[in-house]
Parts: C-alpha cells; sequence; structure tokens
C-alpha cells in the first residue's frame, strides 16, 4: 500500500506539472526547431528594462525566447538554492548575489547599474516634503522598507549618513509596497529607488535625496552554472553590458556600474 | 460496510498530499537553534500580536456574526439568497483583494477615512487595521457553520417555546442560543484559526512594523528575506497553533 501511495503521489505530481508544464521543456523544443527558451531570474525593479531588452534579444536571435521570474533578489535567490531551473541571475544588491557565489549556482557576477534613493511622496505632496530632513516631522506616516530586504538597508544608510532618526509607521516586504501605501495616499512619504518613483509614473513624485547622504544599490548579473542554454545565457548577459542594454537602464533612471 | 475497495487510493493520495508538506516542515526544522528562533524577542511580539488580534477579530465575528447568521437562517426577504452569496465573498475572495477593498473604504483617501480622519482616528499602519483584515476574512466562517447549525436545529423547540408565550428574545436566548452551541464555538475556533493565518490582506492593508502591525504570518514572510532557518521554526509553530486549534474544534463538535 505504502510503495502504491508513493508511486500515486510521483504519477499526481507528474500530472500537475504536465497539465501546467509550460516552463522548462526547453530542451525538446530545442530539437524539432521550435523555440529555446532561456529563463532570467531578474530583480523586480528590473522589469520593464529587461522586457524590453528581452524583445531585442529575441528578434536577433532566431527562434530564442526569454521568459522571466521577477522577485525579490533573496526569493531568486532563495529558488536557486531550492534547485529551480535558470540560466541569468541578476540582482538588486550584492549581499544576495554573494549568498549564490558562496553556493557555487552562478558564475563570476559583474555589476551593470547602480540604483539610489529617493523620497517618494503622494501626487501634490500633501505633507510638503521638501528634503530628507522633513522625514522625521511628527505625524508624518512615513513608510520604509524592512531593514530585511536591500530597500530597506539602503534607507538605513540613508538615515545614518544623514544623521536622522526614523520612525517608520510601517517597515514594508519590498518597493512595490511602499509605493503602493504611498500611491495611495495612506502614507506621506516613503523611500524607494530613483527608478521607481520614474515606473510609478504619475502615481507618485519625488524627492531628491542628496548624493552626499544616498546610498548606493550596485545591480550585479551572472550566468547560472547549471543552465543548458550556457552560450544564449552569456549573450543576453553581453547584451546589458553592451550600449543597447546600458542605454535602456538609463532610461528606467539607473546610473552606470562604477 | 459498503465503502468501495478503489477509494482508497485516491483517498490516500489526498491525505498524503496535505500531510507530506507538514512532514517537509518538521524534517527541515533547525532543532539546534529551535528555542533560540522562536523565542527572540520579534518572534515573541508576533505571536503575541498574532493571538490577540485574532481573539479580537473572533470576538467582533461573533458579536456581528450571530445575528446575521440568524437572520439569514430563520427570516425569509427579497434578495437574501443573493445576499448571503455576498456576505461569504471573503471566503473565495484573496486575501490581497479583501486588502484594497478595506483600504478603498477604511484608508485615509477611503470612503469611511475622512470621517475617520475627523473624529481623530486614524485606522492606517494601526492594530485596528489588523483586526478588520481578519475580521473580514474570517466573519463568513462563522457565519456559514452556525447558519448550518441553525438550519439542521430547526424550528421545533422555538415554536414550542413561542406557544408556551416566551417572547421572541427569550426563544433566542434560552432555546435557540443553547441549541447551536457547538455549531457556534466551532465557527468561533474556525474564525480564530482563519485570523490567525491572515496574510494578504493585512499586508496589504495595515502594513507590517514590529509589535504593532506585524503579525506571525508577516514575521515569517519577512524572516525568510534573511534567515530562513528562523522562518521554517516559526511556521511550525504556527502548524501547532493551528494544530492545537483544529482539536478545539472537533472536541466541540463531537460534544453535539
Amino acid at each position: 500500500m505504502k510503495k502504491t501511495s508513493a508511486l500515486a503521489v510521483t504519477a499526481l505530481v507528474a500530472l500537475a506539472a504536465a497539465a501546467c508544464g509550460s516552463g522548462g521543456d526547453e530542451s525538446d523544443a530545442g530539437a524539432d526547431g521550435g523555440t529555446t527558451t532561456i529563463t532570467v531570474f531578474a530583480a523586480a525593479s528590473l522589469t520593464s528594462t529587461f522586457e524590453e531588452l528581452a524583445t531585442d534579444f529575441e528578434a536577433e536571435n532566431d527562434g530564442v525566447e526569454i521568459q522571466f521570474n521577477f522577485a525579490g533578489s533573496s526569493d531568486l535567490v532563495a529558488q536557486l538554492q531550492e534547485g529551480a531551473p535558470a540560466d541569468v541571475l541578476a540582482t538588486a544588491d550584492e549581499a544576495n548575489m554573494d549568498k549564490a557565489t558562496a553556493d557555487d549556482l552562478v558564475g563570476t557576477p559583474t555589476l551593470f547599474a547602480s540604483n539610489t534613493l529617493e523620497i517618494a511622496v503622494p501626487p501634490g505632496n500633501p505633507a510638503g516634503i521638501t528634503s530628507v530632513d522633513d522625514l522625521t516631522a511628527d505625524g508624518l506616516n512615513l513608510v520604509l522598507c524592512a531593514p530585511e530586504v536591500p530597500c530597506g538597508a539602503a534607507a538605513e544608510a540613508v538615515a545614518e549618513a544623514a544623521d536622522l532618526d526614523l520612525s517608520p509607521v510601517s517597515e514594508e516586504q519590498s518597493v512595490t509596497d511602499v509605493l503602493a501605501k504611498v500611491g495611495t495616499g495612506e502614507a506621506d512619504a516613503g523611500l524607494v529607488y530613483v527608478t521607481d518613483v520614474i515606473a510609478a509614473g504619475d502615481d507618485v513624485e519625488g524627492v531628491e535625496v542628496p548624493d552626499d547622504v544616498n546610498a548606493v544599490n550596485l545591480y550585479p548579473v551572472a550566468t547560472v552554472a547549471e543552465s543548458e542554454e550556457a552560450d544564449l545565457a552569456q549573450a543576453f548577459v553581453d547584451l546589458i553590458l553592451a550600449p543597447t542594454g546600458q542605454d535602456a537602464l538609463a532610461d528606467a533612471g539607473f546610473a552606470p556600474a562604477p | 460496510m459498503g465503502v468501495p475497495r478503489w477509494l482508497f487510493v485516491p483517498a490516500l493520495l489526498g491525505a498524503a498530499f496535505v500531510l507530506l508538506p507538514l512532514v517537509a516542515i518538521v524534517a527541515r526544522t533547525p532543532w539546534s537553534r529551535f528555542l533560540e528562533l522562536i523565542t527572540s524577542e520579534s518572534s515573541r511580539e508576533a505571536l503575541a500580536l498574532s493571538l490577540r488580534t485574532s481573539a479580537t477579530s473572533t470576538l467582533i465575528c461573533v458579536l456581528l456574526g450571530v445575528p446575521m447568521a440568524v437572520v439569514l437562517a430563520r427570516t425569509s426577504f427579497r434578495g437574501q439568497g443573493i445576499l448571503r452569496s455576498l456576505v461569504l465573498l471573503p471566503l473565495v475572495l484573496p486575501p490581497v483583494v479583501g486588502g484594497i477593498a478595506l483600504l478603498y473604504t477604511f484608508g485615509r483617501r477611503g470612503l469611511l477615512g475622512e470621517t475617520f480622519e475627523v473624529l481623530g482616528l486614524q485606522v492606517a499602519f494601526s492594530t485596528t487595521a489588523v483586526v478588520l483584515a481578519q475580521t473580514f476574512v474570517a466573519m463568513p466562517f462563522l457565519v456559514v457553520s452556525l447558519e448550518g447549525a441553525l438550519r439542521s436545529a430547526g424550528r421545533r423547540y422555538e415554536a414550542v417555546a413561542a406557544s408556551l408565550g416566551a417572547r421572541p428574545t427569550t426563544v433566542f436566548r434560552r432555546v435557540t442560543l443553547p441549541l447551536v452551541l457547538p455549531g457556534l464555538a466551532s465557527g468561533a475556533v474556525l474564525a480564530f484559526a482563519r485570523s490567525l493565518g491572515e496574510f494578504g490582506a493585512t499586508i496589504t492593508f495595515a502594513g507590517s512594523l514590529q509589535g504593532i502591525t506585524r503579525t506571525l504570518p508577516l514575521e515569517i514572510y519577512l524572516r525568510r528575506e534573511t534567515d530562513a532557518e528562523a522562518a521554517v521554526a516559526l511556521s511550525l509553530v504556527l502548524v501547532v497553533v493551528a494544530v492545537v486549534v483544529i482539536g478545539f474544534a472537533r472536541q466541540s463538535r463531537s460534544a453535539v
């Protein structure tokens, strides 16, 4: 009976995998002249830029399709550690990439962009925030990322550099959550990346954080060690580092890597 | 007795599907650091907050849900079917949708938010917001199980009591409520359990701050960022609490 149920579990999992099997079957698809898929794990802040680059990449490489998994950097690394199949990894900070390198999950990373923080306020800036010093005002609903996530660590660095004692009403899980709280007017201000303010369009306004107190996040990219399409993975990394990629990143508000 | 033998295969499969992930959590639990991880200040505060808010929201569910179940089970009016479906909506709604809906109701710029602001109340980013989110998702559990209990209890005893001259309030208090007490208890336990596990509506609507709005599920989600082992240890705590709660529910049901 035990054997039967183990077998049945396997069968069920296989069934479920077959039913939702859009990804992960690149090898057999490529063999019959179909498409080859490479999977790119990238930090959520890279979404629009990378999707744009993927269109270019797919146009240049016939029969190649790029599949994305956009999530928080630590989620991406955790998924890789648990054996998720991927070909390229791009994170929003070096700490998470270091975890992947330490486990020999990826090749040597290359820095390809940097991002700084900006104060996001609701349209019209109801609380009248003009500088980082205003973030300590009494009764201000300030929302930050939790120190455990990269944007929160960066916010802590800004607070330290500017010698501010910030007391947020909420420490959110991700930049998206901070933006949502600011965009709906629940929060009066939040610290997010420059690129997020640009991507949010009219939903929020940005107030600059001066360079001398700002935190700089460096974005590394690497090919995944177990990639079955190592050449294509490297080609996509090259595209990110080439002028095309760098221009697209600059348009989104990223600064070049040092 | 007449259970077809072949039923056992899919039944076992189903059981394995539910139980294996729990086994996996136990297998991954870092036992050497377990105590230290679950007794850290942030863990204790998260658990205490979860228990406190879940108890409060269960109380609100009882206060508002019991009358709702009685009205749904004992009266009939036009549009009752539609009303029932709508009231049960949070049961099937993704919690994050519930969170967004609550935000646009009780948020600063929401339907009632300005009224609250005038009264000097701020719901956003407060423990109240957590309780609201939990009550929203947990209420249908109480209403469903109590309405079921009321319908299966029937109206016979109530009719007898009324014919003997008892007023409606007396009938409700002395006959109806005692009859469905086990149903009410298991409904309340379910509501408590659902509140305890609430995540999506809370993170969308209430935010996340230690001791104020960061309940245990939010703490687990945040811990994963830096310390996967701590997340597993806290998950196990939540599993144990859930098992205890289900044990209570079983007991109250078998008391019928």
